[in-house]
């Protein structure tokens, strides 16, 4: 009989994602400094600073969005369930369906709503039949909690919703491949209040089952949607706690000076 | 906070909560001053317009939560920013309870001046200096963010609340030897009981500040002196 690999197991009380001493260069010009941070699953860690502090290039490092950018270089470590993403033997279209990612536009495909939602699923071959493809659409626009709005208009285009609907179908599309980490830069900031309220609670449902990591310029926002806030200051992570204390009683000045809005 | 908001009327509101305090505070300050003197002199003009001046704190009271509500809901303050919202409110209230018990003792002069001397004032003059210096401390401490200045004020209670013990002995013995002063000695117990509650606000107010400069309320218990809850006193001779 042939020897047969144990799965490793999986200790749940240690960080989804660990990232050590993580350096970001553009073009030899270094961004990010030796980032130490640990992401847990079941909450939300929201990642706050000044434009240009570091934390889009922080999130966009978690599933290699950088590797597309020229001249961008990341040296150290982010393992995810203990796996080092940045090794050699790590498909990249794999990995970036373990940790799926929305943007700060809602950037649905020119495609029909129902379409938006299969692509992901279809190349990553996870329906084998039509009837098995629309339970994954139907899954994955309820936990979207889009479902409702858009059962009867499945074929229309992505494109012809609403902006907070079209943020809502790219979350559904970002779920649908089953990731297991979510990123999300300023999903928000392109919605009104009302959408924003609708993608904050989503996003709260969300966490059961999804490791979400979210970029906010919102102070307000990361405080109402997050467990752990990480402030990033100059390329640096100044300092990471639960988000209750960050907002009521940080410990470093720095922080303290920009979630009151005395330094920008 | 050294450094300033971005948006300067931020730190132009939080400034003005803090001179809410300040008024707040130094008017009650010299209500209880002048309650204790129109006991000493037996002035009821004098109470009379203690009571009358309870007012503007309390009007005080009422702008103060209205333009701390308005903060909360224009600038969303957080942080040490919150705190100090959050402790104006806190503050304001426990100042305007201190203005009612210097407006009880305003009106409890007022029969007393009426009335025969009862032993012991000089003892709650003593109180009312204490506890007046511990006003003036803690208001410094509030308004100049000094946490160990807040820490003396809660540790000097403890002096307070034994002189209030003493006091209350001391009334109970008078009674028991002659009746006719029970009346007098009842409203001086009650003027002194209202000094000993003003300390104890005081070191509300201290925690307060605890609370606005270190992010959270003061560890352990502060030490206590009142005794007077537990205290029994029996007639030393037996009357026939």
């Amino acid at each position: 009989m042939e020897h047969m690999q144990q799965p490793e197991a999986v200790d749940i009380t240690a960080p989804k994602v660990k990232a050590e001493n993580c350096s970001v260069f553009y073009n030899g010009k270094q961004a990010l400094f030796d980032v130490n941070l640990d992401i847990n699953s079941g909450e939300v860690t929201a990642l706050i600073g000044p434009s240009g502090c570091g934390k889009s290039t922080f999130l966009r490092s978690i599933n290699r969005m950088n590797d597309n950018i020229d001249h961008c270089t990341f040296e150290g470590s982010i393992k995810i369930d203990g796996l080092d993403i940045y090794d050699a033997d790590v498909d990249v279209v794999h990995l970036r369906a373990r940790v799926g990612m929305v943007f700060q536009k809602p950037n649905p495909f020119p495609k029909s709503v129902y379409d938006n939602v299969a692509y992901g699923p279809s190349i990553h071959g996870l329906a084998t039949s039509k009837s098995e493809m629309d339970g994954i659409v139907e899954d994955s626009l309820k936990r979207a909690g889009l479902w409702k709005e858009v059962s009867d208009r499945l074929e229309l285009p992505g494109t012809g919703l609403s902006g907070g609907q079209q943020q809502r179908l790219c979350i559904a599309r970002a779920i649908a491949v089953q990731p297991e980490v979510i990123l999300m830069d300023e999903p928000c900031s392109a919605l009104d209040p009302i959408a924003t309220a609708r993608i904050e609670e989503l996003i709260d449902e969300l966490r059961e089952n999804f490791t979400i990591v979210i970029v906010t310029h919102s102070m307000q926002q990361a405080a109402r949607v997050s467990q752990r806030t990480a402030f990033f200051h100059l390329g640096n992570v100044i300092e990471v706690g639960e988000t209750n204390q960050i907002f009521t009683n940080p410990v470093d000045e720095k922080t303290q000076g920009y979630i009151t809005g005395r330094f920008g | 906070m050294s450094t300033n908001h971005i948006v300067s009327s931020f730190d132009d509101d939080l400034k003005k909560l803090d001179n809410f305090i300040a008024q707040m505070g130094g008017l009650a300050e010299a209500q209880l001053a002048d309650a204790i003197d129109a006991l000493i002199k037996r002035d009821v003009e004098k109470a009379q317009k203690v009571i009358e001046r309870d007012r503007l704190i309390d009007d005080l009271e009422l702008q103060l939560d209205e333009f701390a509500t308005s903060m909360i809901a224009l600038r969303q303050p957080v942080a040490t920013d919150l705190r100090a919202v959050i402790a104006a409110l806190k503050t304001s209230s426990v100042i305007e309870r201190i203005g009612d018990y210097a407006k009880n003792i305003a009106k409890r002069t007022i029969p007393l001046s009426q009335t025969p001397v009862v032993g012991p004032i000089n003892s709650v003059v003593r109180m009312a200096g204490l506890v007046q210096s511990m006003i003036k401390n803690v208001l410094d401490a509030y308004v100049s963010r000094d946490g160990d200045k807040a820490n003396d004020v809660l540790n000097s209670d403890e002096e307070v609340d034994a002189l209030y013990t003493s006091l209350f002995r001391e009334l109970l013995t008078y009674m028991m030897e002659d009746p006719r002063v029970i009346t007098s000695a009842t409203h001086v117990l009650f003027v002194a009981k209202n000094i000993e509650r003003i300390g104890d606000h005081a070191t509300n107010i201290a925690g307060n500040v605890h609370f606005m400069v270190y992010g959270h309320p003061p560890e352990g218990r502060r030490p206590k002196g009142d005794a007077s809850p537990y205290t029994i006193l029996a007639p030393t001779t037996e009357e026939a």
